[in-house]
């Protein structure tokens, strides 16, 4: 079959079974959205800024587990798509991006709108493409898709010439793809472990140190029998936060530089961490020679090259957790007593009980750990919650009930601004059924404020929560604490919008909420209304993140309270 | 930690870019580039990159990894023994006194590859440590230029 390369990138996608693309069009990109306007296998969402269209794309693949798919023309519109990129690529999300470029002959001329599209985006993607015949095509997006999602995934990146998505070419797309150079490995080698195993009967405080590989690897069900049946406690990291679930006893919550008392300092007391799909970041290892002094490290990954990169490892295993948990779980079941672990289970759970996750509620303001609970009372698994960054971002990760993976999607290695929101829209058209959260504060939301126009025009209706307090407010609380109050830059205070008619204007919904019951009623109407809507709450200005591990802290040596 | 030098030789797809992704990689990552040679694989569709580069074990460790990682990549040849040789162009003007100099080629395996109406080029192929000796040697022959190569190697 014969066809251009505008029809091949229809007809790859439709073989892929992709139903959403977002997308902003422009000159290098025109024949390709030419023949999307002729197709009826996807929907198009034309969002209001490139960086959006990749963070809903990126959303959509979180919330769904399948590839992300986004369009963006040439020049400014795929360097606006760069930090989308890089958002997607340091979580391991697995995206296909189809930039436009000018055509080959004008390839280094400096012509309009021309920017080296691969050489920027190099370092922030799993791979990129620059196709210059329309023949290679077809074996470029296959590849693709395939890169995308296979071993630990991340985004891919095709740029396309206009020229060559006009030029016909035979269209011949292979069914299934083998590739000489990548070859990931996702069986774990067996002797290794039975090694762990034995390693785990030996020890006395174990710790499972969950992390975003779990979620990717759908190995979450597996995490939690084999927690239950050794009886190990866990942790969870920001990206793996809802594998164990909420209500699960040997949860001993996030870690990290927020995390809680019982889970750092089960981190810090442990004889044996055993990290599944988790990669040591600085925001949860703390100073590096502090961390996990006493134990020996287990780590299980699909990428080679997350093992032993920042802590030297006793146990490696490369492979797919799903793979590794279950071939491990039948040695594990004659080998693992889960009474030997009782004491520790029993010091774990008295830590928290003499540092639990709180906050103390007043009556006279409404505080934002509060708005976070009272979502998860109401809404509870009805909901998948994605939050922009900052400090709502943590307390959510904290309050916030998850009783599954997929259900919290956050910006964790990069920290994008301006994610929630776009992420939230592609969340709604990947699990329709669901409600669609964004929880967000004043300083993110306007980040990515233009999206209302798309979720109005597209009817997804996401609910934003701001937990408005008038401050970019994690960099506010490390002023407080860090730079004795010299609050640069930091106050919003003095120039806010009026979220509400601002929602308005753009034909959603909006409502400003200074009191409990008023928050109550608002997110009623807000989720009767199916309409984008953004509900304003005015919480306590100067509340902080706590506990909190200071960078290059300690994780045993969390500030549990701040005093003046 | 110690630093140590290496020698890698990286198999990769002769594609489009393949060399920006490793150089790269390497400055994105912070680190060192001694020496960088590249070249086809013969009859194949590979190329043949001889990265020297020196950093501490885990550094190491990594570069390697971090290597596999990129797709194009077929193979990181990291351990074992290589035989790895530099060459060397020396030109020296003509009115010079070459007394030795025939000495000093033969003790370094080297020819004189070229000469002019009032210079003559010499070249020398060996390891990086004997070259190093030879082009301090040759100093005395007043060079107007030294071209010294990257490594190549052959694993063993």
């Amino acid at each position: 079959m014969d066809l251009n390369g505008s029809q091949m990138v229809i007809e790859a996608l439709r073989r892929e079974n992709v139903s959403v693309v977002f997308g902003y069009p422009g000159g290098a990109i025109m024949n390709v959205y030419d023949e999307i306007y002729k197709q009826n296998y996807f929907e198009h969402i034309l969002t209001r800024h490139e960086q959006a269209a990749i963070h809903a794309a990126d959303g959509y693949a979180r919330a769904s587990g399948k590839v992300g798919v986004a369009f963006v023309t040439s020049g400014p519109g795929f360097t606006n798509a760069v930090t989308g990129l890089a958002t997607a690529y340091i979580d391991s999300v697995p995206m296909v991006v189809i930039s436009g470029q000018v055509p080959i002959s004008m390839i280094g001329t400096d012509a309009f709108q021309e920017i080296d599209a691969v050489g920027i985006s190099r370092p922030c993607v799993k791979h990129n493409y620059l196709v210059k015949d329309a023949k290679d095509l077809p074996r470029v997006l296959k590849e693709a898709f395939y890169i995308a999602s296979s071993g630990r995934p991340g985004p891919v990146h095709i740029d396309i010439p206009k020229d060559v998505t006009a030029q016909i070419a035979k269209f011949d797309y292979p069914q299934k793809i083998t590739m000489q150079t990548y070859k990931p490995t996702y069986k774990g080698n067996s002797r290794q472990i039975k090694k762990v195993v034995d390693a785990i009967a030996n020890s006395s405080r174990p710790i499972l140190y969950i992390g975003g590989g779990a979620v990717n690897s759908g190995a979450s069900e597996l995490v939690r029998e084999f927690a239950k049946f050794t009886g190990i406690p866990a942790v969870e990291t920001l990206m793996a936060r809802g594998v164990m679930g909420d209500s699960n006893p040997l949860l001993m919550g996030m870690v990290g530089m927020h995390g809680c008392y019982s889970a750092n300092m089960a981190m810090s007391e442990a004889d044996l961490m055993i990290a599944l799909g988790s990669r040591f970041d600085d925001r949860v290892t703390g100073k590096l020679s502090e961390f996990a002094k006493h134990a020996k490290v287990v780590h299980v990954d699909i990428d080679p090259s997350s093992i032993g990169k920042i802590v030297d490892i006793d146990y490696p295993i490369v492979g797919d957790l799903k793979n590794v948990l279950s071939d491990m779980m039948p040695i594990a079941r004659e080998k693992v007593k889960r009474a030997k672990y009782q004491s520790w289970r029993d010091l774990l759970k008295r830590y928290d009980e003499i540092h639990p996750l709180g906050y103390s509620d007043n009556k006279n303001n409404i505080k934002p750990q509060w708005v976070i609970q009272r979502v998860g009372e109401t809404l509870g698994d009805k909901a998948i919650i994605s939050t922009d960054v900052g400090q709502h971002q943590m307390w959510t990760a904290q309050f916030y009930p998850f009783s599954r993976p997929r259900q919290f999607i956050t910006s964790g290695g990069l920290g994008t601004m301006g994610f929630g929101f776009p992420a939230a829209m592609g969340v709604k058209k990947a699990i329709p059924e669901k409600i669609s959260i964004n929880i967000s504060g004043d300083g993110s939301i306007l980040m990515n404020i233009q999206e209302l126009m798309t979720a109005y025009e597209s009817n997804i209706p996401v609910i934003n929560i701001i937990l408005n307090n008038g401050f970019l407010g994690m960099v506010r609380q490390w002023q407080t604490f860090f730079y004795d109050k010299r609050y640069a830059s930091t106050d919003l205070s003095r120039a806010q919008p009026d979220f509400v008619k601002l929602a308005e204007s753009f034909g959603g919904r909006g409502f400003r909420v200074e009191t409990k019951k008023e928050f109550d009623e608002a997110l009623k109407e807000a989720i009767k209304s199916n309409v984008v809507c953004m509900i304003d709450v005015n919480v306590d200005r100067l509340e902080n993140v706590l506990p909190m591990v200071p960078a290059g802290g300690t994780l045993y040596n969390m500030m549990l309270e701040y005093k003046e | 930690m110690k630093e140590i030098r290496r020698v890698l030789s990286v198999i990769v797809t002769n594609e489009d870019g393949v060399l920006s992704r490793i150089s790269g990689l390497f400055a994105g990552r912070g680190y060192n580039i001694d020496s960088l040679t590249v070249a086809p694989v013969p009859e194949t569709n590979l190329s043949r990159l001889t990265i020297v580069t020196c950093g501490n074990e885990r550094v190491l460790e990594q570069i390697v990894k971090q290597l596999h990682k990129l797709i194009p990549t077929y193979k990181v040849i990291e351990s074992g023994e290589f035989v790895e040789k530099e060459m060397a162009l020396v030109k020296i003007p003509l009115n010079e006194d070459f007394n030795g100099l025939d000495a000093m080629l033969k003790a370094y395996n080297g020819t004189i590859a070229n000469s002019g109406e009032n210079f003559i080029v010499i070249m020398v192929a060996d390891n990086a440590k004997r070259i190093d000796n030879f082009l301090k040697t040759v100093k005395r022959y007043n060079p107007i230029q030294i071209v010294r190569s990257g490594s190549v190697a052959m694993d063993i």
